[in-house]
């Protein structure tokens, strides 16, 4: 009985499989970068880049038609223009880098619309851009496995100034130069794992495993790199449950694994050891035990 | 006292544009043409078989376009305004339009032309692609015949003409789908399709349908349709697995990859496609999926 319901969906279905070790990859890749947008405070990133791609998809779309690779690469570089003009205008200005990138996100998307209106074609660009978990092929497999490889090796690399430059980023200032290195190979790795991301697996998916599993994850441990592991575990986990459950029931399995995320974060929010809600009104319980 | 001296200038103004715009309609213009608006590519085609050059036509969506999920641009209230006729398929498939004539504030008729063909559901809603039989593409064709020849009574004899002259056509091509179809054995009439939009042409002519996406383009499946669709492919051994001209292809594929069934190429259903592509217009787009459909079910 257990069995048929949570192991034999996968052992029958080869687009269960896929569809699982797509999740696992992107947990991977994605749930790092959440943590460290929420310690920036920037967790509704991921929306605005949603609409940000959308002019170098358009022209990807003029260039060469309703070619995938096309438009994907031109959502890469709208993408990263956005995201590093206003990388750039925060670190040289007094405006906040949501702000400025809400600014540069909200030109990009009017760019966008233009761009496909004054072409007069009228098929939702976007639409046709983001893919769905059920229907991994190779390429999309191989893409996301490759992105989350190379995201978990830029992270490495940058993570100390990275950390420093998140809490505390004009003491880097004073004494390094490897801040904007750290702060620009973030945002690049941001617009990698969201285009991808919505390439693969659809806007839901990319954006809602990035900042889910973080949100979780700072409901159970002070610690940077033991928050990391939780929100990663907790990335998969409502991966795992959320096919199991579309698979059951008939929700589509980008929303199912959403919602089981959502219902491990409202868990969190009355459990969790770091600033849940019991914890809180019963503090002197919690502290003996 | 600036205002005074406005108004004393612009009533003379006023009035000699009134005056010429009166004087204007008395001139009688030779030739006009009826300004109709349609609502997609295939009721652009069928309105240009009937009209000919007596009819200004303009498409809201255009080729390749995606007529479930369209928003308006200003453009096209302009073109609504202007319109004598709208032309739309009715069954819920224009849910943006009546807003949009509404926001125009339109005084064109409206001309249903999917009225008087019996609808078919799937899944609980009506399938509003009814053109999919041919049987139902001569109805609409008699619909625009008859709301074009009550626009311009003048024009009716040639409207009549053409219109009959494209009947017999249509004629033709639903004996040549009858003829195709059955020479595939009827155990092999089964394919998958992304979208269900040949609930129609399945009632026809006896080929059946199975779809992993609703009725609209818009719906995203769960784990358990996709499995269930996989399993009955299994079960049934159906043949072939079709692809459509306007969303994402990786499912579809994956079904075939774990069925082993044959990947069959594209069927159109919503939109045809430019001069040099492979629909461009309402009787290619029938032939190319029929082309389609017999090269994948034959052995």
């Amino acid at each position: 009985m257990i069995y048929d319901a949570l192991i034999a969906p996968f052992l029958d279905f080869e687009f269960m499989r896929r569809a699982l070790v797509a999740i696992c990859a992107l947990a991977l890749g994605a749930a790092p970068i959440g943590v460290f947008l929420m310690l920036r405070r920037m967790s509704l990133v991921g929306d605005a880049m949603a609409h940000a791609i959308l002019p170098g998809a358009a022209v990807g779309f003029l260039l060469s038609g309703l070619n995938l690779i096309a438009m994907t690469i031109g959502g890469l570089v709208a993408g990263f223009a956005v995201a590093l003009l206003a990388g750039l205008v925060s670190r040289a200005t007094e405006l906040k880098e949501d702000a400025s990138l809400a600014t540069f996100y909200l030109v990009s998307l009017a760019l966008g619309v233009t761009i496909v209106s004054l072409k007069g074609t009228n098929i939702d660009l976007l639409h046709v851009l983001f893919g769905d978990i059920l229907g991994m092929d190779d390429s999309t497999l191989l893409v996301i496995a490759i992105n989350a490889t190379v995201t978990l090796l830029v992270m490495a690399l940058i993570f100390r100034p990275l950390v420093i430059e998140s809490v505390d980023p004009l003491f880097l200032r004073a004494v390094s130069r490897s801040g904007a290195i750290a702060h620009l190979g973030f945002l690049a790795l941001v617009v990698i794992n969201l285009v991808n991301g919505f390439h693969a697996l659809g806007t839901l998916l990319a954006v809602g495993l990035m900042i889910l599993p973080a949100a979780i994850a700072r409901f159970w441990s002070r610690d940077l790199s033991l928050m990391i592991a939780i929100a990663v575990t907790s990335g998969m986990l409502s991966g795992y449950a959320g096919l199991v459950l579309s698979f059951q029931t008939r929700v589509p399995s980008g929303p199912a694994i959403i919602l089981v995320a959502a219902i491990i974060y409202l868990a969190s929010i009355l459990f969790g050891r770091v600033g849940g809600i019991l914890w809180r009104l019963f503090p002197g319980r919690h502290l003996e035990a | 006292m600036r205002c005074r001296v406005s108004n004393r200038l612009l009533l003379p103004l006023l009035l000699a544009l009134f005056w010429k715009g009166v004087a204007g309609a008395e001139e009688p213009r030779p030739q006009e043409r009826v300004p109709v608006v349609v609502s997609f590519s295939i009721l652009r085609d069928f309105v240009q078989m009937v009209g000919g050059d007596q009819v200004e036509l303009s498409a809201l969506v255009g080729n390749n376009g995606d007529v479930h999920v369209y928003t308006p641009t200003p453009a096209d209230a302009q073109n609504v305004a202007g319109a004598k006729l709208v032309v739309i398929n009715g069954l819920g498939l224009e849910g943006w339009l009546p807003r949009l004539v509404q926001s125009a504030g339109s005084k064109a008729t409206i001309v249903t032309a999917s009225a008087g063909i019996s609808r078919l559901e799937s899944d609980g809603k009506i399938d509003p692609h009814g053109w999919q039989s041919v049987a139902n593409a001569k109805i609409y064709v008699g619909n625009i015949r008859d709301a074009l020849s009550a626009a311009d009574p003048k024009q009716a004899d040639a409207y009549r003409a053409n219109a009959a002259r494209y009947l017999a056509e249509l004629d033709a091509l639903d004996r040549e789908v009858r003829e195709t179809v059955a020479r595939i054995p009827p155990a092999r009439r089964k394919v998958i399709s992304t979208h269900r939009a040949f609930s129609y042409f399945a009632d026809a002519y006896g080929v059946t349908f199975i779809t992993p996406l609703g009725v609209s383009t818009e719906s995203e499946p769960s784990a358990r349709d996709v499995a269930a669709i996989i399993r009955q492919v299994r079960a049934e051994n159906i043949p072939a697995v079709f692809l459509e001209n306007a969303s994402d292809g990786r499912l579809i594929s994956r079904i075939a990859a774990e069925t082993g069934a044959k990947i069959g190429g594209t069927l159109y259903s919503d939109s045809l496609t430019g001069e040099k592509g492979e629909a461009p217009t309402y009787i290619t787009m029938v032939r190319h999926n029929i082309k389609a459909l017999t090269s994948a079910l034959a052995d």
